[in-house]
């Protein structure tokens, strides 16, 4: 192998961002290829709900918990999203050849991370879909702008906690029930945060949209707190 | 157990002196003596547990270097194993290809981890035989022995200088053994350094140029095959 073909790896920060493109790109493609997305997850999160209309059976009370319903069938299936996310990486060994070649851990948990977000506002925009179909839920022009932030700031945490607790469960025995045992607890503030903002959003209860900004404030903290503990403790928690 | 000599050479890819590498607080590897030049194809011999895997993967950098001295492709182990990982491949019963991406997809992820160029990604596939009807078809309707030289196409578009095979015959057939053999004589020849841990040692005999037995944590040399 000739001398210019010797690769260098510098371990700055374009280094990571490339790493990050890349592994995103990745799974991304890979979800296109496999449509688990959109043959398993979708149909999964739609089931919860129409089961949750099934169990309540009233439109007074399902106008009044849509926001909490449409936030659990989403932590039921990035449940799903992450153990799939991480089954990619493990069936052929390629987590372990991505950190044996030198790839920065950081670049591959932002790309995950990323990739994670980008399939989670897709669920998100699809079960509030089927609240208003469902539920009768509703939303104004200003509603609709907090109910965007808060899909932004609440699927970045999800996916933040979801990528650093799947890198930890992906090594381990029993990963498929380990990994429910890590993360909802972990994730409680979202879903709180998150069922509120939506709440105001919609209206429910009278709340008024304003009384939703705080609670889009917490579900802002939680996600670049847990993006930014993912990023620096991503690689010693795939080394060990 | 035959004293090697270690001249200064910029051909030298791997020079082990008096190595200690422990797992847990076993000392696998127990003063491993190595030296292993640009080109060679060695053949790592030995009994399960001897250390062949714990030898492989204190070259790849994975592993710290406990006592003794250590360098890779001039990489102190000692001091930065990291800085040899990107230009290390290591190949163990996994191929780290993805399923449902496509033979090109796949090596065009692993030559992008190094910045290859599409150009470089092409020339790997052409070398490793990957470029006809093979390099649009997802992995998993690959066989065994078109996967594996998937993933050396993977190691070529990295630019890796040292391959370090662990078993890399198991779960070919007859005809997957002799395209992989085929594979690794011809990195060989283009520059590459392999080192190949295996028990199937007819096999693996007749690919390398050099063989070493692994005992006991301790590297023995035996000469050509």
């Amino acid at each position: 192998m000739s001398n210019s073909l010797k690769g260098s790896l510098p371990k700055n920060s374009s280094t990571v961002i490339a790493t990050a493109r890349l592994i995103a790109a990745k799974d991304l493609r890979v979800e296109l290829r496999s449509r688990v997305l959109l043959n398993q997850v979708l149909p999964f999160a739609l089931i919860v709900m129409v089961m949750f209309a099934f169990a309540l059976d009233s439109d007074a009370v399902l106008e009044r918990v849509a926001p909490g319903l449409v936030w659990l069938a989403t932590l039921f299936s990035v449940l799903v999203m992450v153990s799939r996310s991480f089954a990619v990486e493990t069936a052929d060994g390629a987590l372990d050849q991505l950190r044996s070649a030198g790839v920065p851990a950081m670049g591959i948990f932002i790309g995950k991370m990323l990739a994670l977000m980008v399939q989670l506002m897709v669920l998100v925009a699809l079960l509030v879909g089927a609240a208003v179909v469902l539920y009768r839920a509703s939303f104004s022009w200003e509603g609709g702008v907090l109910l965007v932030t808060t899909a932004i700031a609440a699927t970045c945490g999800l996916a933040a906690v979801g990528t650093l607790y799947g890198g930890l469960a992906a090594g381990a025995k029993g990963r498929e029930t380990l990994l429910p045992l890590l993360l909802l607890p972990v994730v409680a503030p979202v879903l709180i945060g998150a069922t509120r903002a939506t709440e105001s959003a919609f209206g429910t209860n009278g709340i008024a949209i304003s009384e939703g900004w705080p609670w889009l404030g917490l579900l802002a903290v939680f996600a670049v707190l847990f993006s930014v503990a993912g990023a620096v403790a991503f690689g010693p928690l795939l080394d060990d | 157990m035959s004293p090697i000599a270690h001249e200064p050479s910029t051909d030298v890819v791997i020079d082990l002196i008096d190595a200690v590498a422990v797992l847990g607080s076993f000392p696998a590897l127990a003063g491993a003596t190595l030296l292993v030049r640009r080109g060679e194809i060695v053949l790592l011999q030995g009994p399960n547990g001897a250390g062949k895997t714990t030898l492989l993967r204190l070259c790849a950098g994975l592993i710290p270097l406990e006592r003794g001295q250590g360098r890779v492709l001039g990489v102190d182990l000692k001091n930065d194993r990291e800085l040899v990982r990107h230009r290390v491949g290591v190949i163990g019963h996994n191929n780290g290809l993805y399923a449902d991406l496509t033979v090109t997809e796949n090596v065009r992820f692993w030559g992008r981890t190094v910045g290859a160029s599409a150009a470089e990604v092409d020339a790997a596939l052409q070398r490793m035989g990957l470029n006809g009807r093979l390099a649009d078809l997802q992995v998993s309707r690959l066989s065994a022995g078109q996967k594996r030289r998937t993933a050396l196409a993977g190691l070529v578009a990295r630019r890796a200088e040292l391959w370090l095979l662990d078993e890399p015959h198991a779960g070919l057939d007859a005809s997957g053994r002799d395209e992989l053999d085929q594979v690794l004589k011809l990195a060989a020849a283009s520059g590459a350094t392999v080192m190949v841990a295996s028990h199937e040692l007819e096999r693996a005999g007749q690919l390398a140029t050099r063989q070493v037995e692994v005992v006991a944590g301790q590297v023995r040399e035996l000469g050509a095959p």
